[in-house]
Parts: structure tokens; C-alpha cells; sequence
């Protein structure tokens, strides 16, 4: 038993609907009580659909359990297939269901239904919503092509130079629900279609059964987000012979990267790494000087894995930022996360808990936080700035312009929504120096002063600085009054960093209490 | 009662379970903490409900079970005596516990009243633990509130003085309103169930009549009864007429007299009906379809059609208890059709033949309809909003008012949304 007081994932059968929702001309039946509706409005809430999701729920009630459910079960089953016409049926359960083991899957292929049918098991009370996503694809594409014989059996990338064709690519993982998935797949065939390489399938997202029948007939598969597609793609390269691309194309470096595999790949010409290079603005407004002053700026980041890796690698080698904390909530991608981590000489941090996530921003001190819709929260209540980067997302981080984070435009995006933020740190500060002018207004506060109304007054006190005694025990050094005057004087969005590395001096030199000589004897120790 | 047509349908719901409640019940009781008992589901439903409402550290938060609390029930008990320990060390304010049955634990049969009872004596009184169920295949979302409040009653302390006992979570404001209009009208002795501190209970006893604020509270009005409470009958407190009403069945029952009650009402009556005026135009002649959730639609209903000249198409509600709507039904206008239960498909199909000109629904259900060009209103806002009493009225209107506005601004096309 595990306490949660809000979790990142939802249950696995939260992922299938993402999947079915995803897809055109699929329905799931989902054998739940009427309370897992809820999950519609994950759908038309947050990413505002104007369709419900094709979901019929069971909304099986106390009164029904001492019955036939295995009954109510197979008319809601008659129901939704005459009134829904689907060309492909899932059917699964929710917690609840399955505890009471009506194997709804089951009953389901027996009933002699006219489309095929797929019985999702996907356990509730071990795995998450990720988890569930990636098998409901992969039953739906391992059910469809089962049948279907390689044709050549010597299947090769290259076949379309042969055919005289273009080469043509699955692009496989976008969902609904994951983060920008949409303009991610416009991005990703844009930029293809610069290389003279065509998009054959995308999917789950808009992709229909037959769909799936044709994924096929494409020279490569872009496993384009690795946490819903990798395990269909690792099945197709072992049935179909089809590879499947590792990189993933965020940032610049991240896109050139691409670029190479998928050229490697199709036997094509590598495209010149000098002209990459001036695709995306991020490159420029990096090196212009008004970027100088992001220099080795603090970011923590959090997120799924892939959105995690990516972004520590951008934050690092394009931006010049340094990564001081790198987790993910998703166990799936830990091995990946602690790689990347231990590469920045740092521990990943993999937890499902917020509060954890919470305490590490808290304690490694960052200018930048880029997280989830969680971590916006967090970092609100601590005052930091931040960009949400990874799901799980709010209804404003599906915005109405187009806004990748893949490709070239991802970059520029990136850039934008990194940076603001921090820019906005720096206007607080402003607001802050002057304050005291009679010109000032007070009520002028940035998104960052707002603290969603919901500021906590204990959350702030946490933060106040050791003066108690119950440090003596410790060996934390104290800090006296005239020291807390002077560190506050130093401007907000430093002062953690100075705060932090004060105690440390002060702890290794053995000091008991800190005062402004101490600050200032850190400043030059750390300088030097 | 008027002759109102009653159907039952059954088939699947779009309705949220009981366990949503705690997102207004944690903040009437700020000293409380709703510990679910269930799955990552639960969780997942409870915050996706709380939507923005998210704290530093919530004052509800689900004990998720996993794959070994199931194979051994006994290691369940164990195990959810320690996530309680943890919890109250870590939140040492709280003095209520709630253990929220959900339908995992309800299948496994996991029996909560019990664990209540071995942590109340481990415990000695430092934090009360309290069980009720908000399981989905028990009860419908504001039935949770029904269960928490049940779940009190045995800790109020009994008395058999003369008091008014305001039963139904109401927003703070409006609660001091209704309050003091109470005093005025000489009521001196009002307390209000749920109170604002968990501990704060009110008494109970022969000598206590009860106003319900909401009309979902079935088992804890018998729980009441059974206590010598009686239950006044009246509409709801929503809208002039049912809050005037409502007042009136109190006033009566602590033999206020009429001249005072009319001197102390009318003004107010005056001045909401006028200031409804505006918002009367705005609403009168259109059609309205509530679909069922909150238990709330046909006072509502009522409200909407007597004083806001709406045409009622179809009231759903999740549930009807004919005891207490009894005085709502019989203001109903002729020939309405309340629907018990849902078949969500069918009922939609109806949505559309119809073509009404506001749809009162769940927040699944809303932007599908927004984008076939039908009109929308939460059912959750009415939850939320502090809709109780004569002064409301208007505000009320108001928040149906508000999605016709909006309509009529945008000149609505049909839209096509992706
Ligand atoms: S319906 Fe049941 S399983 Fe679903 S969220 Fe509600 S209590 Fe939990
Ligand atoms: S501040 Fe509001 S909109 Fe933004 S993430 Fe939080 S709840 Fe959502």
C-alpha cells in the first residue's frame, strides 16, 4: 500500500484510451463502475476535444455484482457495436473489474463479433498509465499484422532506391495527452519532406485499423516517443525485419542527430552538418550576447524520460545551463534517466512522489525548473521560475499556436519558453529594487508573484533560514540576524545559490554562525 | 404532487462516484484528512475532479493498493495501519480521519469500519477515524457527502434544546448569511452540520429541527430522525421562492410570527426579484435538458422554470428520493419529464433531437456538446458555487445566463473542432 496524494501517472487503462481515443474508427469497451467515466475529461477538458472519447463503460453497480455482470457485460458490448460500427474493438477492465473476474476479453471473442477484437490485460494494481498505453498499441499493431507473411523475407531500408520511389517512414508513439504530440508529428514531416523522405503511417494519432494493416510497407520506423512506441517497434524490426530509429529529434543537436541516423539508415547522403546548423535560431540567439547572462544558470529538471534526457542534454549543450537535479517519475525509463544523470555527475532522482521532487528543487536551490504541470505548481509555491516540459500537462500547455518541441521549430520554441521564464525572474527583480518609488503600483506582479492564490504560508516559513536551536545538534551553523539582513539583500533569484553555498563554506570551515563577514569570505572561497 | 411524468433508464452513466465529494468537503472542514482507500484510478479521479484546486500538501490522498495487499487481506490491515501512522505524524494538525471505502475495497471486502475502530483505540481520542463509502457501484458523486455526514452523527453530542440545524455543506459567506438572517427572524439557536471544525460538532437531539441545504442527503436525514431530529419539509434554498419557503418552514416551526417573518423577508424578496429581472429576459422561453449528476437538477429545475420562465425539456437526476424532493416535485409544472438513472447514448440522442438551447452536464460530456453548437453548464460549478439562499437568486441565474450570453456573442457556428 502505497500513500499518494496525486500521482503523474493514471492506471493503465487510462493509457488504452489514450491510445483508442488516438486512433479513428476504434472503440473500447471498458468493463468499470461509473466513477472511471471521469477519465472523458481528461480528453475534452485538457486537450479541449470537441468528441467524446470512444469509450463505452460498463458502470457496473453494487446491486449488479451478486448478478450475471458477465451479462451486463456482453449487452454493452451488442450496444456499442451496433450503435458505434467500429472497425476494431478493445476490450478491457478497470481496477475494480478486475477484481471480480469477469474476463470481459474473453466473452468478447466469443460472441462472434464482425471486427477484431482485442482483449486488453493490463494489471491494475502493478502498472501505469505509460505502461498501458504501450501494450494497447502493441496488442492493436501485433493483432492486425500477425497475419500478415513478410513478403521478403530479406527485408532492407534501402529497397526504394530499387523501386524508384522515395523512402518512405512510420513515425510511431504521438498520442493525445502526451506532451505536443500534435505539432511534434507536423514538425517531424516537415522536416522530413525536406530530405526528400515521406511520412508512410503515423501512429496511434489518426491513424485507423487499415492503417495499421500498411505500416508495413515503410523502410524505417521514427520512434519518435520511445515510452508509447518502443515495444511495437522492437516488434516489428523482429517480424518484419523493419529497424527503428534511437535518437530523438529535440533540440539542435538532438535534430542533427536524427537527421544522421535516418540518412544512415535509408543509405542516403548525409545532409551538411554546416547548413543544419543554421536551421533553427536557437544556434544564434545561444551565442548572441544577450544570452551571456544564461550562462551556467541552475535548471532542474523532471519529467518521462525521453522529455528529461532531451531537455538535460539541451539545457547543457546548447544553452549553457547547468543541470543541477534530472529525474523522472516513469520506472520504465529509470536505467536511461540514472545514465544520463550520472553523465552530469548527478543522482537521478526516480519517484512518483511530487513532495520528493518538491524537497530536491528545494534543496539544489534552481533558477530554472522545467517539469510537469506538478512542478509549475511547486516551483510557484517556491517562488522559481519555470517551463513545463513533459506530461503530465494542464489545459494551457496544449496552446492554440503551434508550439513542437521537436525538429527545428521545437528548438526555436524551446528557446522561447526556457527563457522567458528566467527573463521574468529578472523583471521581479527589477520590481522588487524599486518598490520603494513612488511610481511604483503595487499589484504589478509578473505570472511568478501571482503563486496561483493558493500560496502557503508554512510552505514559505520552510524556507526561512536555520536560526533555531535544534541545528545546534547537527553542526548546521546559524545564521545571525545581521548575516540574514545581508542576504537579503542580495537579489531573490541568486539568493538561494549564495544561501546554499554560504552554509556549505561555513561547514567546512567550521563555523558556527554566519554572519555578513562570513558571506562575503564564501563569495571570494567560491570565486577563487 | 404535480403531475410530473417519472421514468427510470438504466444503461451506462457518465456520472462521477462519491469519492469527488471530498473536494468540498476538505475545505469545509479544514481539520480533516480524506484518506481513500483504493486504486491509482481513485487517485487519478480525485485529482483530476480537484483540477486547479491543488495544494502544498492536500488534505486528502488515496492509500493505493497494490497487487500483495490484495493476495493477503490481513497484510492489508497491517499495511494500512502504517500509511495512517506515517500520515498523522507527517500532518499532526489533523484531528478527523476519514477512511473513504472505494469499490476495490469494497470488492475485497476490506472492512474499514473495523480498521476505524483498532485505530481509534490505538489512538485514545488524539484523532477521531471516521469510515463511509464513496465507492462508484454505491454512490453517485454528491452521495459521498451523504456517507461523510452519516459517518459524524454518532460523534455529535446529544441535546434536546430547542435549536435550527442547517444540514448540507453551504460556502462560508452564504452560511453567516443565512445565519443572521435566522437571528433576525429570532432564531437565535442555529448551528450547521457539517461544521468548520471537524471537532466543532453541533448537538442533536428531540428539540432539533433540521433544514437541509441539499437535497442528496437521504441517509443522513434518517440517521437524524433516528437521533428525535426532525426534518422540516420545503423546497430547497434555491432561487426567491424555495429559499423564501424554506425559511418559512423554520419560522413556522419555532412559531415566528408572520408579521415579523414578512417584515423581515419581503424586503429581501423585493430586491432579489427585481435584480432577477435582468437576468429573467435573458433566460425566459429558452429550453433547458439537465442531465443527471449532482442530485441538484430538479431543484434547479424548478427554480429555472418558476422564476426564470425556462422551458424544461428533460430532468435527469442519478437518483430521486421522493421523501425529501416532495416539495420540489409538487412545484414542478405539469407534464415534466424527470428521468431516474441514465443511459448516457440514448439520452444524448435526445440532446440532439432536441436541440436545447442550455444542457446542464458533466465536464466529460461539455465540450462535445459545446462543439455541436449546444450550450453548456457544468454541473460541478453549482456544486462549488455559492448559489443557497433569497440574496443568491440572481447569481444564480446568472451562471446560466452566462454560457447563453456567450453563445449569442459569438454568433455560433457550428464548429468542428479536431
Ligand atoms: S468509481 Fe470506484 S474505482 Fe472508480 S474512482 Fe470511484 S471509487 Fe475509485
Ligand atoms: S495554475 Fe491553474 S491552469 Fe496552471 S497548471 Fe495550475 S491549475 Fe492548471
Amino acid at each position: 500500500m502505497e500513500l499518494t496524494l496525486w500521482t503523474y501517472e493514471g492506471p493503465p487503462h487510462v493509457g488504452a484510451m489514450r491510445i483508442a481515443t488516438s486512433m479513428e474508427g476504434v472503440h473500447y469497451i471498458l468493463h468499470a463502475p461509473q466513477g472511471d467515466t471521469y477519465a472523458d475529461l481528461l480528453f475534452t477538458m485538457i486537450e479541449r476535444r470537441g468528441k467524446r472519447p470512444p469509450v463505452t463503460y460498463t458502470t457496473f453497480q453494487a446491486r449488479d455484482l451478486g448478478g450475471d455482470t458477465a451479462e451486463l457485460v456482453k449487452h454493452h458490448i451488442r450496444e456499442a457495436v451496433e450503435r458505434f460500427k467500429p472497425k476494431a474493438l478493445l476490450v478491457g477492465e478497470s481496477c475494480t473489474a478486475e477484481l471480480i473476474q469477469d474476463q470481459p476479453g474473453s466473452l468478447a471473442s466469443r460472441m462472434g463479433l464482425p471486427m477484431p477484437t482485442f482483449s486488453l490485460e493490463l494489471p491494475a494494481y502493478s502498472k501505469k498509465e505509460n505502461w498501458g498505453a504501450s501494450e494497447t498499441f502493441y496488442q492493436i499493431v501485433r493483432g492486425l499484422l500477425k497475419n500478415q507473411k513478410p513478403e521478403d523475407s530479406d527485408f532492407s531500408s534501402t529497397k526504394w532506391k530499387d523501386e524508384e520511389r522515395n523512402p518512405k517512414v512510420n513515425l510511431l508513439g504521438p498520442t493525445l495527452l502526451g506532451f505536443r504530440c500534435r505539432d511534434d508529428v507536423l514538425e517531424i514531416q516537415k522536416l522530413l519532406s525536406e530530405h526528400g523522405i515521406d511520412v508512410n503511417i503515423t501512429a496511434p494519432l489518426g491513424a485507423s485499423p487499415s492503417d495499421v494493416l500498411e505500416l508495413t510497407k515503410a523502410d524505417l520506423n521514427i520512434c519518435l516517443y520511445p515510452e508509447i512506441a518502443e515495444t511495437t517497434c522492437t516488434w516489428l524490426e523482429k517480424n518484419f525485419g523493419i529497424p527503428f530509429t534511437q535518437s530523438i529529434p529535440i533540440g539542435v543537436e538532438g535534430t542533427k542527430e536524427f537527421l544522421k541516423e535516418v540518412h544512415e539508415f535509408l543509405g542516403m547522403n548525409e545532409p551538411n552538418p554546416k547548413e543544419l546548423e543554421q536551421k533553427s535560431r536557437l544556434t544564434w540567439y545561444s551565442q548572441s550576447v544577450d544570452s551571456n547572462y544564461l550562462t551556467g544558470k541552475r535548471v532542474f529538471i523532471f519529467g518521462d524520460g525521453t522529455h528529461a534526457i532531451a531537455a538535460a542534454r539541451v539545457a547543457t549543450e546548447e544553452l549553457g545551463f547547468e543541470v543541477v537535479g534530472l529525474g523522472t517519475f516513469s520506472r520504465e525509463m529509470a536505467r536511461q534517466v540514472r545514465a544520463a544523470a550520472k553523465g552530469l555527475g548527478l543522482e537521478a532522482i526516480i519517484t512518483n512522489d511530487y513532495l520528493e521532487v518538491e524537497k530536491s528543487i528545494k534543496e539544489t536551490s534552481p533558477e530554472l525548473v522545467l517539469g510537469t504541470q506538478m512542478e509549475r505548481h511547486s516551483s510557484k509555491r517556491l517562488g522559481i521560475p519555470c517551463a513545463v516540459i513533459s506530461t503530465p500537462i494542464h489545459v494551457q500547455d496544449v496552446p492554440a499556436r503551434y508550439s513542437p518541441q521537436m525538429g527545428w521549430e521545437g528548438a526555436n520554441v524551446i528557446f522561447d519558453d526556457w527563457v522567458h521564464p528566467l527573463m521574468m525572474g529578472l523583471e521581479e527583480h527589477l520590481i522588487g529594487m524599486f518598490r520603494h518609488d513612488f511610481e511604483f503600483i503595487d499589484g504589478h506582479q509578473s505570472h511568478l508573484g501571482h503563486l496561483g492564490g493558493h500560496q502557503d504560508k508554512e510552505e514559505l516559513d520552510e524556507l526561512e533560514l536555520n536560526s533555531g536551536n535544534e541545528n545546534l545538534a547537527e553542526n548546521i551553523p546559524i545564521w545571525t540576524d545581521e548575516g540574514k539582513a545581508e542576504l537579503n539583500k542580495i537579489p531573490f533569484f541568486v539568493r538561494g545559490k549564495v544561501r546554499n553555498n554560504t552554509e556549505k563554506y561555513a561547514k567546512q570551515a567550521g563555523c558556527r554562525k554566519i554572519d555578513s563577514e562570513t558571506l562575503y569570505d564564501a563569495k571570494s572561497h567560491f570565486k577563487a | 404532487m404535480g403531475g410530473e411524468t417519472l421514468l427510470k433508464e438504466t444503461g451506462p452513466r457518465e456520472v462521477f462516484c462519491g469519492l469527488t465529494s471530498i473536494v468540498w468537503l476538505h475545505r469545509r472542514m479544514p481539520d480533516a484528512f480524506f484518506l481513500v482507500v483504493g486504486s491509482r484510478t481513485c487517485a487519478h479521479l480525485i485529482q483530476s475532479a480537484a483540477g486547479v484546486m491543488i495544494f502544498a500538501e492536500p488534505r486528502f490522498g488515496t492509500a493505493i493498493l497494490e497487487e500483495r495487499d490484495l493476495a493477503g487481506l490481513a497484510d492489508a490491515h497491517e499495511e494500512l495501519d502504517r500509511v495512517v501512522k506515517n500520515l498523522l505524524e507527517r500532518r499532526p494538525e489533523i484531528r478527523t480521519l476519514f477512511l473513504v471505502g472505494s469499490c476495490p475495497s469494497e470488492v475485497i471486502k476490506l472492512d474499514l469500519a473495523r480498521v476505524a475502530q483498532r485505530l481509534n483505540t490505538v489512538l485514545k481520542g488524539k484523532v477521531t477515524v471516521l469510515n463511509y463509502s464513496g465507492s462508484g457501484i454505491e454512490t453517485t458523486f454528491t452521495q459521498g457527502e451523504d456517507g461523510a455526514l452519516k459517518a459524524l452523527i454518532p460523534l455529535m453530542p446529544s441535546s434536546d434544546q430547542k435549536q435550527l440545524l442547517l444540514v448540507g455543506t453551504l460556502a462560508n459567506p452564504v452560511e453567516d448569511r443565512l445565519i443572521n438572517l435566522f437571528k433576525r427572524l429570532g432564531i437565535e439557536n442555529v448551528s450547521s452540520f457539517p461544521p468548520r471544525q471537524s471537532t466543532n460538532l453541533p448537538s442533536i437531539g428531540s428539540g432539533t429541527k433540521v433544514l437541509l441545504t441539499q437535497p442528496y442527503l437521504g441517509d443522513t436525514a434518517r440517521e437524524l430522525i433516528a437521533k428525535g431530529a426532525e426534518i422540516l419539509k420545503a423546497p430547497f434554498p434555491l432561487g426567491v421562492e424555495g429559499s423564501t419557503l424554506w425559511m418559512k418552514a423554520a419560522a413556522d416551526a419555532f412559531n415566528i410570527k408572520s408579521l415579523l417573518f414578512e417584515s423581515t423577508v419581503q424586503p429581501l424578496i423585493l430586491r432579489a426579484k427585481k435584480a432577477l429581472e435582468s437576468q429573467k429576459e435573458k433566460l425566459q422561453g429558452k429550453r433547458i435538458f439537465l442531465l443527471p449528476e449532482s442530485q441538484l437538477e430538479i431543484p434547479l429545475a424548478r427554480f429555472l422554470s418558476r422564476e426564470c420562465g425556462m422551458e424544461l425539456i428533460e430532468v435527469g437526476t442519478p437518483y430521486l428520493n421522493k421523501g425529501l424532493m416532495g416539495s420540489e416535485l409538487d412545484l414542478l409544472p405539469k407534464n415534466v419529464r424527470i428521468v431516474e438513472g441514465q443511459h448516457v447514448e440514448n439520452q444524448l440522442d435526445r440532446v440532439r433531437g432536441e436541440q436545447p438551447d442550455l444542457v446542464v452536464c458533466g465536464m466529460g460530456l461539455a465540450n462535445p456538446l459545446e462543439a455541436e453548437g449546444i450550450s453548456t453548464k457544468w454541473s460541478i460549478e453549482l456544486v462549488f458555487s455559492p448559489i443557497h439562499g433569497i440574496d443568491q437568486a440572481t447569481d444564480l441565474a446568472e451562471l446560466f445566463a452566462r454560457p447563453l450570453n456567450r453563445h449569442q456573442l459569438l454568433n455560433h457556428k457550428q464548429l468542428t473542432p479536431a
